[in-house]
């Protein structure tokens, strides 16, 4: 199984790395660019093929490994 | 009062802490190793500084998985003090032992500079030794010391009175100029509601020496000395 | 899939000359195979075998009663400095990775120093680095390129410093034209240890298993060194491969896995770093270097690719590895180590006694070559040099006639502290964690960082260290420009009260098949040597970096250097700043006169002409110890050597960081011989300001007297925050709030946008 786990970053937490890629984008011409976030891709690849238990599973460490429910969302996407 | 400086892979200030506690302060310290799982019921814990594993995935959200953290976990149920410098303040918010979260300072880069630092409560068995509202000359050093929480998290803290240390201008004020790394309100250290667990971003290990610029650190470590356990024990 | 032929394009490809493949050829008795060629031109690169510059550089002076491992033995030199303790020290260069890709080049400059040090047997406790860019203000696509560049290589540098746990405490950064497009970022670590601590990097004991521990080999940065001995153009952006990610905590958990390894000596008998060349360099050089021979199966070799071909093994540039040598029956100490930190210690080989370096793939055969004449017996070419035919134009200078005398001098002094070369690094050192391992006691900023070291049984010393180099006195006269440099590193050492006990040289310059690049590389040796053999130090090692050309031209010569000296005692450890209003300051070292080639012609007239300061050894060693001398006494409160800018930027600096006392300086000078404008911005060599308590003037003028060393009272420190000058009839007053300004902004304006 494959899986895709994307983090980003609460819409109310600061991110100033997102902010500096933003101006950053500006600088080179394409100013329409209201925001930008950024966040982190994590790619599985899962030996099984109980697909709702390993959804389970993987919620559980995307909650308390792959992301900091503090300041960080995530969404899984199970193949 | 026996202390112990957890090590993890990539942790680089645990000499230092050790020196601090033992060379400056005169204690029995001793080191654990990340994958140890003995923490005595006397002992005080100091998690200190530096990358562990490398800061990937999040600073401090491997190490929060180790097995000594376990024991620490224990060790703060039980009332014993726990103070984490820097990256170990990382690792006590990726640990849920103290709320919030540190993230990315906001002009992105890493700052190593003396900063002040205002003592906001001395009601604590870190900084009984402090006068409330005293002004530190205290270094930091980090990438990542954005402190953040929210609403309804830091409106606790305040009512708890958990927050123990801001960052402060000349004047002693909580001004944005003197917000190094654009952490919420200048916090740069809270404790637990219970009263027994530090979390700070400066270094107070690196200012125990006059030869090395300032000795603010000092008080933080004898008021350790002065409370044997959590404050419902104090002397 | 079968290795390519060997074709002359193939063999051109691989930076081989006719000449030295026909001594390959006689060499291995027969043609190479394909990855004996990759072999051969790896190990026969600039990068690796100084082929250009061997010649030279033996003329440095590299013996002396404190060296413990001279120069070119080992990784790095050792030097003796008492109690049973000893330093390791190098700096060596990044050049073309950081104009590539700064970040990641920087980086792994980092990884590839420490490295250098810990496979000595020394935890690295202190590094500095001397960086060079074009010029970084104003909207140009140049300027923004370095901008960008400068931003990347710090951030590299704070990156991988920091997370490794060294403190980086000090270093130079200057900006010249000259550099743009080729950006010099040369990295100085040291390392301490006990004299038994020492390690060699020598493959001895037949039967011995030869481990590799650290991260796996893959196929990163194929044939760096190679790449590295090519000039830069368009094309080379398209070797982007050529650089490789640096992974700080992997070079961490290496670090304190190798150290707790030298804590069982009985297991260890060699330890060698895999930089340059990776695999081959380390292989080679360890059995070379033990009389010795060894065989590895490339099959045992961690690898994080799959289906690499043994050229690729060979040569691949991945970082953080190392190789050891371990004792026969000593096997499981080495791995139970490795294991706990969780690295890879694999058992790739094994010592032998026939001389060579022989390469198994798959149990086959697939490199077999003699192991001292792949090693040691590189070509060494004598290149032609020839003096620039310009040489005596770029040296006249009619300062009388060229320069009018401004009819105001006040503004002169706020425009050249802000002018980047002089202006406050502030932006850049805050990145790095410069006071981890709670043993700086002298941070950024200053003449030169101070650092304690216990030396065992509740002893402490301490260490000064600076690095330096006049690029602009080297472009015009290379020699003295040279020992300019050796001499000024030397001076800040003494500022900080320390004794010079050693030094490491990073030469970098353009193409040495340019006779005139040749000719200025000779020169620059050639001072070096004469400064180190007045200063009586040893050149410990260091690093030669050629072909820092582009189609724009060569870059000025910059002979980078950097001196560690030792203070005895904590109480001699002096500041370079003013320290209480009342106290006296004294110019020790005379007026001076000389403006060839200084700040002032550069940053306020765009002009790089005349003859640069001259350099009176003899004077500047008495002058040296003269004010050593004094410190030790106790009577000097602040020391401050002038250079760039001359007295004047050297009054405004002892100013600065005075923190809330808000000192400055009221100083009167009676001149009637030059002109004021040369008097407050010349940079004749041997002078300082040094502040001494009121009450210890007369005691501190005869003793400079007694020493032959000029020396005058020039005015007070006063506690009004502003800087009076008065020099014949002139009178200028500034703020020291806003000249300070003016040093402070300098880097943020440009970089902060």
């Amino acid at each position: 199984m494959k899986a895709t786990v994307i983090v980003t970053p609460k819409k109310s937490v600061l991110d100033p790395q997102g902010e500096a890629v933003r101006k950053a984008i500006h600088g080179l011409g394409m100013e329409c660019v209201e925001s930008v976030r950024i966040g982190r891709i994590i790619e599985l690849e899962i030996s099984g093929s109980d697909l709702a238990k390993t959804k389970i599973r993987l919620e559980e460490v995307a909650k308390d490994l792959l992301s900091n429910p503090v300041i960080e969302d995530f969404t899984i996407e199970l193949k | 009062m026996k202390f112990v400086v957890l090590q993890f892979p990539g942790s680089n200030c645990d000499s230092d802490c050790h020196r601090a506690a033992g060379e400056i302060l005169k204690q029995p310290v001793r080191f654990a190793w990340h994958k140890d799982t003995r923490i005595d019921s006397d002992e005080t814990i100091i998690i200190p500084g530096g990358f562990s594993y490398g800061d990937y995935l999040r600073c401090g959200a491997i190490a929060r998985f180790s097995p000594i953290m376990k024991s620490v976990k224990e060790a703060a149920a039980r009332g014993q003090k726990i103070i984490g410098v820097c990256n170990g303040f990382q690792i006590l918010c990726e640990a849920g032992l103290l709320p919030g979260a540190l993230v990315r300072n906001r002009k992105l880069h890493f700052i190593c500079e003396h900063v002040r630092l205002r003592v906001e409560t001395n009601e604590t068995v870190f900084t009984s030794r402090y006068q409330k509202g005293q002004v530190l000359n205290i270094p930091i050093a980090h990438g990542e010391g954005c402190y953040v929480a929210q609403p309804d998290v830091l409106a606790d803290l305040k009512a708890n009175n958990q927050i123990v240390f801001r960052y402060v201008d000349a004047q002693g004020e909580p001004s944005d100029a003197a917000n190094p790394n654009g952490t919420l309100e200048n916090i740069a250290g809270i404790r637990n509601k219970e009263g027994n667990v530090l979390g700070m971003m400066p270094h107070p290990e690196r200012a125990c020496e006059a030869l090395l610029g300032s000795t603010d650190g000092l008080p933080l470590f004898q008021s350790l000395l002065t409370h044997s356990f959590s404050l419902d024990k104090q002397e | 899939m079968s290795d390519p032929a060997i074709t002359p394009e193939l063999i051109e490809k691989h930076g081989i000359t006719p000449d030295e493949y026909a001594l390959i050829q006689k060499i291995l008795g027969r043609d190479p195979n394909f990855t004996e060629l990759g072999i051969f031109s790896v190990m026969w690169s600039e990068h690796c075998s100084y082929k250009n510059s061997r010649l030279e550089l033996k003329k440095f002076p590299t013996t002396g009663p404190k060296v413990l491992v001279k120069a070119g033995d080992e990784n790095a030199g050792v030097i003796d400095i008492g109690d049973n303790m000893a330093v390791a020290f190098k700096i060596e260069s990044h050049n073309h990775p950081s104009a590539i890709e700064p970040f990641q080049g920087a980086a792994t400059g980092i990884g590839g120093i420490l490295r250098d040090i810990f496979t000595m047997g020394a935890r690295p406790v202190a590094n500095l680095n001397s960086l060079r860019f074009g010029p970084i203000h104003g909207d140009s696509e140049q300027a923004k390129t370095n901008r960008r560049l400068l931003s990347g290589v710090v951030g590299g540098i704070a990156h991988y410093g920091n997370c490794f746990g060294t403190p980086t405490v000090g270093g130079d950064v200057y900006f010249d034209p000259s550099y743009n497009g080729n950006p010099l970022v040369n990295a100085f670590s040291l390392g301490l240890l006990r004299h038994d601590q020492i390690r060699k990097g020598a493959a001895t004991g037949l039967g011995n298993p030869v481990f590799y521990v650290g991260a796996k080999t893959g196929r990163d940065g194929l044939a760096g060194a190679a790449f590295a001995s090519r000039d830069l153009t368009e094309e080379s952006k398209e070797d982007r491969p050529a650089v490789q990610v640096g992974d700080p905590f992997m070079e961490k958990l290496l670090l304190e896995a190798c150290l707790e390894l030298y804590e069982h000596p009985e297991a260890v008998v060699g330890v060698q770093d895999m930089g340059a060349a990776g695999l081959t360099c380390s292989t080679c050089e360890t059995a070379s270097r033990g009389d010795s021979g060894i065989e590895v199966e490339l099959d045992d070799v961690p690898q994080r690719e799959t289906g690499m071909t043994p050229y690729e093994i060979m040569l691949s540039e991945s970082q953080e590895r190392m190789l050891i040598i371990v004792r026969k029956g000593h096997e499981a100490t080495v791995k139970k180590i490795f294991e706990k930190w969780d690295l890879e210690a694999a058992e790739i080989g094994f010592v032998t006694d026939t001389g060579r370096c022989v390469i198994k793939h798959h149990g086959e055969v697939v490199a077999d070559i003699p192991a001292h004449p792949l090693a040691a017996d590189a070509p060494l070419y004598k290149r032609e040099a020839k003096e620039p035919a310009d040489l005596a134009k770029r040296q006249t200078l009619d300062f009388e006639n060229e320069i009018p005398l401004p009819s105001d001098l006040q503004p002169l002094l706020p425009r050249l502290l802000g002018a980047a070369s002089i202006a406050s690094k502030r932006w850049i050192y805050r990145q790095y964690d410069h006071m981890v391992q709670k043993n700086t006691v002298i941070c950024p900023g200053s003449d030169a960082a101070v650092i304690r070291i216990p030396t065992g049984e509740g002893k402490v010393k301490f260490l000064s260290m600076a690095s330096d180099c006049n690029g602009r006195y080297c472009w015009l006269d290379p020699r003295e420009g040279s020992k300019v440099a050796a001499a000024e590193c030397c001076r800040n050492l003494t500022m900080t009260g320390a004794t010079p006990i050693g030094l490491t040289d990073n030469l970098n310059f353009g193409n040495p098949h340019n006779t005139e690049v040749f000719w200025s590389l000779r020169e620059s040796v050639e001072g070096l040597s004469e400064a180190c053999r007045a200063f009586d130090i040893p050149v410990t090692g260091g690093n030669v970096s050629l072909y820092n050309q582009s189609p724009a031209g060569s870059i000025d010569p910059t002979p980078v250097v950097a001196v560690v000296g030792v203070i005895d005692e904590e109480a001699h450890i002096t500041p370079s700043s003013f320290r209480s209003a009342g106290d006296a300051i004294l110019l020790v070292g005379g007026l001076g006169s000389e403006m060839g080639g200084s700040s002032y012609l550069y940053e306020l007239h765009g002009l790089k002409k005349g003859l640069p300061p001259r350099l009176d050894l003899t004077r500047e060693i008495q002058f040296q110890n003269a004010v050593r001398s004094l410190i030790h006494q106790g009577k000097v409160r602040s020391a401050h050597d002038l250079s760039d800018g001359g007295l004047a930027v050297a009054l405004a600096e002892s100013c600065f960081s005075t923190g809330e006392k808000g000192l400055g300086a009221k100083i009167s000078i009676a001149n009637d011989t030059l002109r004021n404008d040369v008097l407050l911005f010349n940079e004749t060599q041997g002078r300082a300001l040094l502040s001494v308590k009121a009450s210890d003037i007369d005691a501190a003028l005869a003793h400079f007297r007694a020493q032959g060393v000029e020396a005058i009272q020039i005015g007070s420190v006063s506690g009004d925050g502003r800087l009076g000058l008065q020099v014949g009839e002139d009178v200028l007053a500034w703020s020291v709030s806003d000249l300070e300004e003016s040093f402070e902004n300098s880097l943020p304006s440009a970089l902060d946008s």
